[in-house]
């Protein structure tokens, strides 16, 4: 390794003077730097305060590295860390740490985002409720409102959603008022329109036809309960759970997001109706993603050693027909397979009907789905395990099948004796690597199956052939129940074991390369 | 080579051939069968594998354009196809020059600059790698709706969300990419530096050009990578219209409304140049595979 060292001040690059060069450069990150600080104080005002403090450090990051000579080196390196740093491992600890709350579609918002809910639901008045009309005095308005016989008309004004205070004035004949689809364009607008009566009271907009005194139905009391005017109860705020309750102590809705602990983990590890679907389905896990590695390796081996027969012609067309399933687009074929496989119209069925007449339940028998499954992704995956072999083939001495040759090996001695032992070792480290994708193989369930056929007597959905990876799927962003929690907290242990996965991963790598270096 | 008897090597040639060709036909069998549907008439017609009659209402419908019966009526596209094949382009053309400038840097520090922690964080990248993106999409998609409150364009229902998302993807392409910069004699850099051109300079006159071959590998797979991405993508966009392929395809075959016939047509247009892409780039992926990340 002949690195250049820059920490070492001799080889430290000579700085030329290039003033416009430089000063397009600190405009540049200035203006980069501006544009984050919105961001950051966005962030902030949303009530995201742990993305305007990752925000921030970007941007601290970009400003010291870019800005300062010394960091030279750190300028090629940085952008492709942040990135990783805040789209792989931030999500990663952020998804663990949404496990530990209860972040669900009942509790979505923040705590201070919940009470201004609460805070802007208002009562209407129904007995000073009256039909009002708009009338157009050039570009402006004025209001019309009806009283007793006659009625009360404002001055004109400007309808453009600043809040305005109307007085009104007694008239006895109703003006003409534009047509109803015209005002439903100011809808909006109107709703910063008061107006005062002539007995002092004020009315607001309560509906596309009427205005009508307008209150709040909850006030904020100094202790954080909420009190609501209409029939003098109180909901208190509760921590615990996130929610404000009653004085019946039952919760009201919506709720905010707190910290559970451990509940989601207790759930999903010990409560009757997930512990029970939880095992299965990492049951199945593995046992899909073993069968896909090694039907996947199985297949894709034999026919690179077909294709590597030095006898054999027509080599290249066979090799392109025979990489097709991995150069088409996966979401293509595995919805195609989705059609194909249709248990009343699909092909796969009719063929099957004419031939045996017998028409197999694809998607709704436990079973064949899985077979279906497990089918479709060695379909998938076998041209990879191919095209890696192929490469790996070459590196074997022909002489080790001269010298079988002469003892008389067959192709299946030779296979088993010479080819597997040597093509074996550097392969662990892909097949190690292809388990944990197909341990993950998300889109493929998803796209195939979504899980069915489903599970009987559970308590949140899941699915017969659903994987670890796309039950939190499902649990986070499909069923009804949208629990971030309970699917942060299943990923959490996904990413335990997916750790595991990428160290032995890791360690095998390592060992393969030392064993090259060596040999 | 080794020699064999003719009469054995006739009937090995004839075992080999015949095993290879049933294989194919069994592999291609779903493509030829999805050929033949989008040329049927209707969403539900069964027949022989050519079809009869002959009916381009799919493929007519799948490039967007109206489509009307012997008898009449006028059958609308269900879904916009071409513009999902325009976005997922767009996104992956994209995501993978963004991908291309951040790995690249990334791996020319590695392999030719000296600093603290080099070695550890490329095995972290390396470990990292291995966390299925399908998983953080509920962090994912908290970001970028936070992210959304401040700007739309960084919102969700946003390209450049999915894109500045995509651009975490480099940590397999560093190690790629590292790995040719390795195998380039440092003879090359030595001398540059001695002219007194600067490490950035280095990289950029020397290094770059020699290097891209394994530029364009790295492309194409980040590219096919992107185009084909489901978890993601579904989870950040939403509206029809902004829609990838990979997202929108799906919505052919609901239960409720399966149209079988015109996924087809659809499929068959939107997957050809993708295929054609990979094919094309094929022979040099088998090298970028095998050479690129095992380097320890």
């Amino acid at each position: 390794m002949t690195a250049t060292s820059l920490s070492e001040p001799t080889t430290m690059p000579v700085r030329r003077a290039q003033p416009l060069v430089g000063l397009l450069r600190y405009g540049l990150l200035a203006a980069l730097a501006l544009g984050l600080m919105y961001v950051v104080w966005g962030l902030y005002l949303a009530g995201e305060p742990l993305f305007a403090a990752v925000v921030m450090a970007l941007l601290v990051g970009i400003v010291i590295i870019f800005g300062a000579r010394r960091f030279y080196t750190a300028r090629f390196v940085f952008p492709g860390i942040a990135a990783v740093l805040i789209f792989i491992v931030l999500p990663v600890l952020y998804t663990t740490y949404v496990g530990f709350t209860n972040y669900s579609a009942r509790n979505l918002l923040t705590f201070d985002r919940v009470t201004e809910l609460f805070l802007n639901q208002k009562a209407v008045d129904k007995s000073t409720e009256r039909p009002f009309g708009l009338v157009a005095d050039g570009t402006q308005f004025r209001l019309y409102l009806t009283e007793g016989s006659g009625g009360l008309l404002s001055d004109p004004f400007t309808l453009d959603g600043t809040p305005v205070e109307l007085a009104l004035n007694p008239v006895t004949e109703a003006p003409e008022t534009v047509p109803l689809k015209d005002v439903v364009k100011f809808r909006t607008e109107l709703g910063a329109v008061t107006a005062t009566l002539p007995d002092g009271s004020q009315v607001t907009s309560s509906g596309l036809r009427s205005f009508a005194k307008v209150t709040p139905i909850y006030e904020r009391q100094p202790d954080g309960s909420l009190l609501n005017r209409a029939d003098g109860t109180q909901l208190v705020r509760d921590e615990s759970v996130g929610f404000y309750r009653n004085e019946a102590g039952a919760t009201v809705a919506p709720g905010w997001r707190v910290n559970v602990g451990l509940a989601n983990f207790q759930r999903v590890l010990f409560s009757e109706g997930i512990r029970q679907p939880m095992l299965q389905i990492f049951v199945w896990t593995i046992t899909f993603a073993l069968l896909s590695v090694f039907f996947g390796f199985a297949v894709g081996l034999a026919l690179a050693t077909v294709l590597q027969w030095p006898h054999l012609r027509g080599k290249a067309i066979y090799r392109i027909l025979l990489i097709l399933p991995y150069a088409v687009p996966a979401f293509i074929s595995i919805l195609v397979f989705r059609g194909l496989f249709n248990q009343n119209f699909g092909e796969i069925n009719l063929i099957l009907r004419g031939l045996f007449g017998i028409q197999p339940q694809w998607f709704t028998d436990p079973t064949l789905a899985r077979m279906m499954l497990v089918m479709v992704n060695v379909w998938l995956g076998y041209p990879y395990m191919m095209l890696l072999a192929t490469g790996y083939l070459q590196s074997i001495p022909q002489d080790h099948y001269k010298a079988a040759a002469l003892e008389g090996a067959g192709p299946i001695r030779n296979f088993f004796s010479i080819t597997l032992p040597q093509i074996l070792p550097p392969f662990v480290p892909l097949l190690i690597s292809s388990f944990a994708f197909n341990f993950n193989n998300v889109v493929l369930i998803l796209l195939l199956t979504r899980g069915a056929p489903d599970i009987p007597g559970t308590l949140v959905p899941a699915g017969q052939t659903d994987i670890l990876g796309s039950f939190t799927f499902r649990v986070s962003f499909q069923d009804a129940g949208q629990n971030f929690g309970i699917a942060g907290a299943i990923s959490t242990l996904i990413f335990l074991l997916v750790g595991v996965l990428a160290y032995a991963n890791f360690y095998a790598l390592r060992r393969a390369a030392n064993a090259r270096g060596r040999g | 080579m080794i020699v064999e008897r003719p009469r054995d090597l006739f009937w090995k040639k004839l075992a080999a051939h015949t095993f290879l060709i049933c294989f194919i036909a069994l592999i291609l069998f779903p493509f030829l069968i999805v050929l033949s549907i989008s040329l049927r008439p209707g969403n539900f017609s069964t027949g022989s594998l050519i079809p009869n009659p002959i009916s381009f209402e799919h493929w007519s419908l799948a490039l967007g354009i109206p489509f009307t019966t012997p008898d009449g009526t006028v059958l609308q596209p269900p879904f916009p196809v071409m513009l999902w094949l325009f976005n997922s382009i767009k996104i992956g053309t994209i995501a993978s020059a963004g991908i291309l400038v951040l790995s690249m840097t990334a791996a020319y520090a590695f392999s030719r600059l000296q600093f603290r922690g080099r070695a550890a964080i490329l095995d972290a990248l390396l470990i990292i790698q291995m966390f299925p993106a399908a998983l953080t999409v509920i962090a994912l998609y908290t970001i970028f709706d936070a992210l959304g409150n401040v700007t739309p364009i960084l919102g969700v229902d946003s390209h450049w969300s999915l894109i500045i998302a995509y651009l975490s993807g480099i940590t397999l392409h560093i190690w790629t990419i590292k790995g040719y910069f390795d195998s380039i004699d440092p003879a090359m850099d030595k001398a540059a530096e001695i002219d007194g051109a600067t490490p950035w300079q280095t990289f950029r006159l020397v290094l770059l050009p020699m290097s891209v071959p394994i530029l364009a590998v790295v492309f194409v797979l980040s590219f096919i990578g992107h185009v084909t991405e489901y978890p993601v993508a579904s989870v950040l966009l939403r509206e029809t219209n902004n829609m990838t392929l990979a997202v929108g395809a799906r919505s052919y075959l609901y239960e409720q409304r399966y149209l079988w016939g015109d996924f087809a047509a659809a499929a068959i247009l939107s997957g050809l140049p993708i295929t054609a892409v990979f094919l094309l780039a094929q022979r040099f992926l088998v090298s970028g595979l095998s050479d690129g990340g095992v380097k320890g």
